[in-house]
């Protein structure tokens, strides 16, 4: 088990922080995607083809390296596919297609992942039914999808695409509804239930890395402004009431953090205890994410409640992020059931 | 030797060695120097302790093989706990060569025992405002006061005390180390009884009990450099479960827990969820200080962090696992309510929940410290203790 970054991976994360904080700091999270900044992260950074194995024209780093990636997006809230596209990277690691993971690799597509498709229907290379709610749904290219047990790519900007954007409650990253009235579709393959399941245990791994980012920049942020902030003639951070509610959410980032290390290790080098670990992530991460987000907030005082201030983006991204995969108890019931209780 | 042969070596010999249970006599004490003598004949004491004063001279790689190792066993080795987490790493860091040379091996051998005597009834958290005097008398020091919560001083033959030897200045600044004679006969050692019914601490009494110049640990006046070395030390221990115990036992376990109650029921099976996450949570936490460690990258003040999430999840799991089992928890000294009994422990001992929060505060987070007067003016003039 590796808990610690190698060196390659500080100087991974080094690059990213770098560029995000130049090119998209939180200041303009609000403004919405910007596909110059997306394009320029791909293809500077290459971080859209990370995971996508070097056959393929990608880094083939790990995931150890995505969660680095996804933490430093996380911090800045970045606007934009890059996390939806990381999903359908994820999905093509698991049943592969040459020209969509070439194409994500080199930055020409965004894609992006349905989560939920119960009710859509395949047949004879076209795909109907409703997606009530895709991440990044407006700025992706391409569109994956299950059904009948195999992966389809539909072609988002093609006949029989409806996308309608969502008026989300995180305004830093958006969501569209899709209806697909016999949109052409090409079948990447099979998804056996089993490669299903590990599909959903890597998805909540890396969004676990992107919870750990936003905690940690909502905690930065607040534990910046507790040293500058003064009532009744003292800086609030040297309030005990102040200070050790600060301690408790750095105890919740050094478990969350030490988690997200550990399950994305697992999803590198151990398969077999990728359920756990993913269920593990999702659990813990998710509502700590949202508990320190919270807080932040609330120690900003009424600053914190305004428009203006970028506490609530952080508030809202985080709140979104921990029902993004389902009702956070999907992942204690999972977690139940793997331990057999 | 490779790690992978020595902590094979380590568990081959352990388990030969470990006694099953206590000695037909029942004099644990004598079981516990007995078996730290056959550790040190072994190699096994002290193992990054340096060769010069009897150490093994080893890096913190063997002393985690050896860790791993133990990890199954229960090594009689309490008595010797503080001696080797605590008094004994402050006199190889701040003692002279002459104490090192008198005190180091036979602490490592089992012969000796050592007691800490820092707290006292006035100063827990604050134990800098502590009021036990040492006075000049000729070439020896005349002690007077009181010292508490001491683990195993009954049995100790040495003590490590910090006492004050200057009024006139703030707190921090009038205080000296010293070793003391527990055999000394101005020590009264009297045992204190805590809320779980177990003696294991004692209340000790100094009434002019002598000390000679030579066993003063660092400068006069410089005492609190030196617990600061101590309390450090005593940290890293609570934190590597030095002389504790494994968790294997622990009736409030998951694994425990599991056999006695209704998994069958929701509520049931998300408590012990909850109990998961946590435990897995700060287990993970505590493996990735260890590598750090391992990598060379200090951890700090980020080791109170865990000590204050291991306080608190010793408490919520004491009364989760009280609160599934019901009423027969609390009757007829049964595990869990004897485990409850003890769970406050972890959150007051080597630093309150509340110190831990101030010190992550501080010095992880950086925040601006609290505004306090104690540090400017002269002790003499301060308020310490409980006052009215």
């Amino acid at each position: 088990m590796k808990l610690v970054p190698s060196q390659e991976q500080r100087e991974l994360r080094a690059a990213v922080r770098d560029f995000l904080a130049a090119a998209s700091p939180t200041a303009k999270a609000r403004q919405g995607y910007d596909p110059e900044v997306y394009a320029r992260l791909n293809g500077e950074l290459g971080l859209s083809g990370l995971i996508v194995p070097e056959e393929y024209g990608g880094a083939g780093a790990g995931f150890a390296e995505l969660a680095v990636a996804l933490e430093e997006t996380g911090a800045v809230l970045l606007p934009g596919p890059f996390l939806a596209t990381a999903f359908a990277a994820v999905a093509l690691t698991r049943v592969p297609d040459k020209e969509l993971l070439s194409g994500i690799a080199d930055g020409r597509v965004a894609a992006t992942l349905a989560l939920d498709g119960a009710d859509l229907t395949a047949a004879d290379g076209r795909v109907s039914g409703t997606l009530p709610r895709v991440l990044s749904g407006m700025e992706a290219d391409v569109l994956l999808v299950s059904a009948d047990s195999a992966l389809h790519a539909v072609d988002l900007a093609g006949e029989g695409v409806t996308r309608t954007p969502l008026d989300t409650l995180d305004l830093t990253r958006g969501q569209a509804r899709i209806e697909l009235d016999g949109a052409p579709a090409r079948t990447l393959g099979d998804v056996p239930a089993g490669v299903s399941q590990d599909i959903a245990d890597r998805l909540a791994v890396a969004l676990a890395a992107e919870q750990l980012g936003v905690m940690r920049a909502a905690l930065d942020a607040i534990v910046a402004y507790a040293k500058i902030r003064v009532a009744f003639g003292r800086y609030i951070g040297s309030y005990q009431g102040v200070k050790h509610k600060l301690a408790d959410m750095h105890c919740k980032l050094e478990q969350a953090e030490s988690i997200v290390r550990y399950a994305s290790w697992a999803a590198d080098e151990a398969p077999d205890e990728v359920p756990g670990a993913a269920a593990l992530a999702q659990a813990y991460v998710g509502r700590a994410c949202f508990e320190v987000a919270r807080d932040h907030l609330l120690l900003y005082g009424g600053i914190g409640y305004t428009w203006e201030h970028d506490a609530h983006l952080y508030f809202k991204r985080a709140k979104t992020d921990e029902v993004l995969l389902g009702p956070p108890r999907i992942h204690r019931a999972r977690l139940a059931d793997l331990l057999e209780l | 030797m490779n790690l992978a042969d020595y902590q094979r070596a380590a568990e081959e010999w352990l388990r030969r060695n470990v006694p099953a249970g206590e000695r037909a006599d029942g004099d644990p004490i004598a079981q516990a120097k007995d078996f730290m003598a056959r550790l040190y004949d072994a190699g096994y004491s002290g193992i990054t302790w340096p060769a010069r004063w009897g150490g093994q001279g080893l890096t913190q790689q063997e002393e985690r093989a050896f860790a791993a190792a133990a990890r199954d066993f229960t090594l009689p080795i309490y008595p010797f706990s503080i001696g080797l987490g605590m008094t004994g790493p402050t006199l190889v860091d701040r003692g002279t060569d002459a104490q090192r040379e008198r005190f180091v091996r036979p602490l490592l051998r089992g012969e000796e025992i050592w007691c800490q005597l820092f707290s006292e009834p006035g100063a827990g958290s604050d134990v800098a405002s502590l009021q036990t005097r040492a006075e000049r008398d000729g070439d020896d020091w005349v002690v007077n006061g009181q010292k508490v919560w001491t683990s195993v001083a009954q049995h100790a033959d040495w003590g490590l005390l910090l006492a004050r030897t200057n009024v006139d200045v703030p707190k921090h600044k009038g205080l000296t180390m010293f070793v003391v004679d527990m055999h000394h006969p101005g020590v009264t050692v009297r045992p204190l009884k805590d809320m779980s019914g177990r003696s294991n601490f004692n209340e000790i009494f100094f009434d002019d009990v002598h000390i000679p110049d030579e066993h003063r640990v660092g400068e006069v006046d410089d005492g609190w450099s030196v617990a600061v070395t101590t309390l450090l030390h005593e940290r890293l221990s609570i934190s590597a479960g030095v002389g504790m115990g494994g968790g294997k036992d622990n009736p409030a376990s998951l694994e425990a827990l599991r056999r006695t109650v209704d998994t069958s029921d929701p509520l049931v099976r998300d408590e012990l969820v909850e109990l998961h996450i946590r435990s897995r949570a700060l287990a993970l936490f505590n493996r990735r200080l260890a590598q750090e460690t391992e990598a060379g990258l200090f951890p700090g003040a980020r080791g109170s962090a865990a000590k204050l999430l291991l306080a608190e999840l010793t408490l919520f799991q004491s009364d989760l696992a009280t609160r599934l089992a019901g009423p027969e928890s609390v009757v007829d000294g049964h595990p869990l309510g004897a485990t409850l009994a003890t769970a406050p422990g972890l959150a007051l001992g080597g630093g309150t929940n509340e110190i831990m929060r101030n010190i992550v505060g501080d010095r992880v987070l950086n925040l601006p410290p609290e505004p306090r007067m104690d540090k400017t003016v002269p002790f003499k003039d301060l308020k310490v203790g409980t006052q009215a």
